[in-house]
């Protein structure tokens, strides 16, 4: 897996990562407005947001580390825990629901020995996967859809996303791509 | 009403009229923001409070900023009609034609606007009603049999009065973190939690310690602190006051009595120099909690942790409780008409200016002031031992005598209350001083070694727990607590405030008023009063600085004495 073990233990902002929260604060009227960005550029960058990152952004933007808990806990696409990299998100609102969604994730769960009566965010053991369900990605008439890390697949069958997941299995480089970054 | 729900408003404001229910009322137009001060529109529950109409509620408290997410407080309310040069238009009868709002709106966030016309008890507010308090049980589990707060719990108020015997809800009820202790002093349950979000409200403006929150969203919000933290102030416990269900409850009171089975009587805390209005909850001669009691000309609804947990030696297994005399190595109990009689023979035989009286800060204005009727009879030295402390910015004054003021109003201290005693110890070495009286302090600790202690005539100790220096006493009397008797305590800013008895004192022992009092009937050969009222009211007579107050006037708000005795005052 990925190097996040070791950066919850050493947890440091590198510079480009500080300087751009930095460019952030300026655009806002307070600083507390800006926690949202933050946290986005947190999570894209060590693909989750952990307790120091919280505390660190706190002091930044002069919260309470508590403040920050409470949006990070608010919002479901922030992740308390290294994510997978390959981050399947599939959508279960209506449209996507009744063209099957729920098989997709099915097929996904099965072939990734993860359980698919489980309704919340997993990962595979060696941290590669992550599949879950989320809300509307609003592309309804083209449902199933699903994000693949950042890129949009729609129309989606059971085959079509076991082809997707032969193609994640081949591609044996550590860097977590497609992350909006 | 509870005083919870008393508004108070200043009088010079100006008043506005509305209707209520039919009636038409007047209440200022604007009262201080809890928090802030400053003028805002009254709202319609403050309002309604204002003229005794109570509006169901959980998330608004009226020392708090109104938050407004319960929908507890739903009225209906119309507004006159008007015409297009924005004047009323009449009903044929010339009274106001009022347009009634097709929505309801919540009374604790909705200004009163002159001419308004509410409605709090139609059959859509009751309807209103019924449906949030089925929203707010869905999820709260069916634990009243052992909850703490059953009894004196909002939501088991209002599903009483306005619930509904059956549930539509037959899904299983969402799981929350149950038994968390968020600090030492407080168990959280999120399971009972109805995310009034008051004790955000609180820690946050009021203890200004920003603690709480709410994690999660939806129907999975729980209130929380930040994990790994604890939440520790020394306010924390005013939280379980103001949570309208059992959600926080004391560790300190956890389990420990049934709120049914607590008589209440109000007291003022001995612990400070604050004199926070306060209710003793006892039963059967036991104190279980001590719980604020509002008055804002002193402690709003608020009191300090530390006051509130500081009761436990009042019903302490070592308590004093026999009266005792020592002589010549043995110790005796005795009944009190021997005591009283042997130590007024034994002052009504010694000197003048041979007595000197220690007078504990913590005693009552009625006892101190016959204190100083004795020491002006004795011709005796008198001191006080002063208790510094650290204040703080909400309650707590550094000053932890809570009658300081009376010391100080009757001259039994010196100018630095405490200087006396090297004073008082050399002249018992040099024998110019035969009697030592001490009435709740402890004359070793103030510097007074045990062996001059032995080289006195007599020397006389009334107090509640045991000590050295109650172990050299050859009078030892045992005193009441604060919970045990009626008395009066002078705040740091002079205000005079009545406590009552909440029971007997622990076996023998008898407030020190009567103990005084008997003392001076035996030393002056005539009937002293002996009832803290009887005494108030001729110490009220006496000093102008009392302003003809008496016993009855005092109430239980208490009055502050006249300004003139105020000068050291901070």
């Amino acid at each position: 897996m990925h190097e996040t073990d070791s950066m919850v233990m050493e947890f440091s902002v590198p510079n480009t990562l500080e300087s751009e929260i930095d460019e952030l604060i300026t655009h806002y009227p307070e600083k507390r407005s800006v926690t949202l960005m933050a946290l986005h550029a947190l999570q894209a960058h060590f693909g989750f947001v952990s307790d120091a990152g919280i505390e660190w952004i706190a002091q930044k933007l002069d919260q309470t580390p508590l403040a920050v808990l409470e949006l990070v806990t608010f919002y479901p696409m922030f992740s308390r825990e290294p994510l997978g990299k390959f981050h399947f998100r599939i959508c279960r609102t209506l449209s996507c629901a009744l063209n099957g969604s729920e098989k997709i994730y099915w097929a996904l769960c099965e072939q990734l020995g993860l359980d698919k009566n489980v309704h919340k965010r997993q990962t595979t053991p060696d941290g590669r996967f992550t599949v879950e369900f989320v809300e509307c990605l609003a592309c309804c008439n083209k449902g199933p859809v699903l994000f693949l890390n950042e890129d949009f697949h729609e129309n989606m069958t059971e085959e079509s996303v076991s082809k997707l997941l032969t193609i994640c299995n081949g591609d044996n480089s550590s860097e977590r791509k497609g992350t909006g970054k | 009403m509870s005083n919870e729900e008393k508004v108070q408003a200043k009088v010079e404001v100006p008043m506005i009229t509305f209707k209520v229910d039919g009636q038409t009322v007047s209440v200022p137009k604007t009262l201080p923001h809890p928090v802030t001060g400053k003028p805002e529109p009254i709202s319609i529950i403050q309002a309604c409070a204002y003229v005794g109409i109570n509006i169901p509620h959980l998330c608004y408290h009226p020392k708090l900023p109104v938050a407004g997410n319960c929908r507890m407080c739903l009225i209906e309310y119309g507004m006159p009609v008007l015409d297009r040069e924005r004047k009323p238009v009449l009903n044929p009868d010339g009274s106001p034609q009022i347009r009634k709002m097709p929505r309801q709106a919540i009374a604790c966030a909705t200004p009163v606007t002159p001419g308004m016309e509410v409605y709090t008890q139609t059959e859509g507010v009751i309807r209103s009603r019924k449906a949030v308090l089925e929203f707010l049980a869905l999820n709260h589990p069916l634990d009243c049999p052992i909850c703490d707060k059953a009894g004196e719990c909002k939501l088991q108020e209002y599903v009483h009065q306005y619930g509904q015997e059956t549930s539509h809800f037959f899904e299983t009820k969402l799981e929350k973190p149950k038994k968390k202790a968020i600090s030492s002093k407080i168990v959280l349950d999120n399971e009972r939690c109805i995310l009034c979000t008051r004790c955000i409200r609180f820690t946050e403006d009021i203890a200004k310690v920003p603690a709480l929150g709410i994690l999660n969203r939806g129907a999975h919000n729980t209130i929380s602190n930040y994990p790994g933290t604890e939440f520790e102030h020394n306010y924390t416990l005013n939280t379980v006051d103001i949570c309208p269900v059992g959600a926080l409850t004391s560790r300190d009171f956890r389990f420990q009595m049934r709120t049914w089975f607590l008589s209440e009587t109000p007291s003022i805390c001995p612990n400070c120099a604050t004199g926070c209005n306060i209710l003793i909850h006892s039963r059967n001669g036991h104190i279980y909690r001590l719980t604020p009691r509002e008055n804002d000309a002193v402690n709003s609804c608020w009191m300090c942790d530390s006051g509130r947990l500081n009761y436990k030696w009042v019903n302490d297994s070592r308590r004093l409780s026999n009266v005792l005399w020592s002589e010549a190595g043995r110790r005796d109990e005795i009944n009190w008409e021997t005591a009283i009689s042997k130590i007024s023979a034994a002052l009504k035989s010694s000197t003048k200016g041979s007595t000197a009286i220690l007078v504990s800060a913590r005693q009552s204005t009625e006892e101190i002031f016959l204190v100083s009727k004795l020491a002006k009879l004795l011709e005796a030295q008198t001191d006080s031992r002063p208790r510094i402390g650290e204040g703080d910015f909400l309650l707590l004054n550094p000053d932890m005598n809570p009658n300081s003021k009376a010391i100080q109003i009757f001259g039994l201290a010196s100018a630095t209350p405490g200087a006396n005693v090297s004073k008082i110890a050399k002249a018992i070495e040099s024998g110019a001083i035969r009697n030592l009286i001490a009435i709740g302090e402890n004359p070793v600790e103030m510097g007074i070694e045990p062996g001059l202690l032995s080289r006195l005539d007599l020397f006389v100790v009334c107090d509640i727990l045991g000590n050295k220096s109650t172990l050299e006493a050859q009078y030892l009397l045992p005193g009441a607590s604060f919970a045990e008797k009626q008395g009066t305590f002078i705040n740091a800013k002079g205000r005079i405030q009545r406590f009552g008895k909440a029971f007997e004192p622990m076996g023998e022992a008898r407030p020190e008023y009567w103990i005084l009092s008997s003392l001076l009937s035996a030393l002056t050969d005539k009937p002293w009063p002996n009832t803290p009222e009887e005494i108030f009211n001729m110490m009220a007579a006496e000093l102008p600085a009392f302003n003809g107050m008496t016993w009855a006037k005092l109430g239980t708000a208490g009055m502050n004495l006249l300004s003139t005795t105020n000068t050291t005052e901070k």
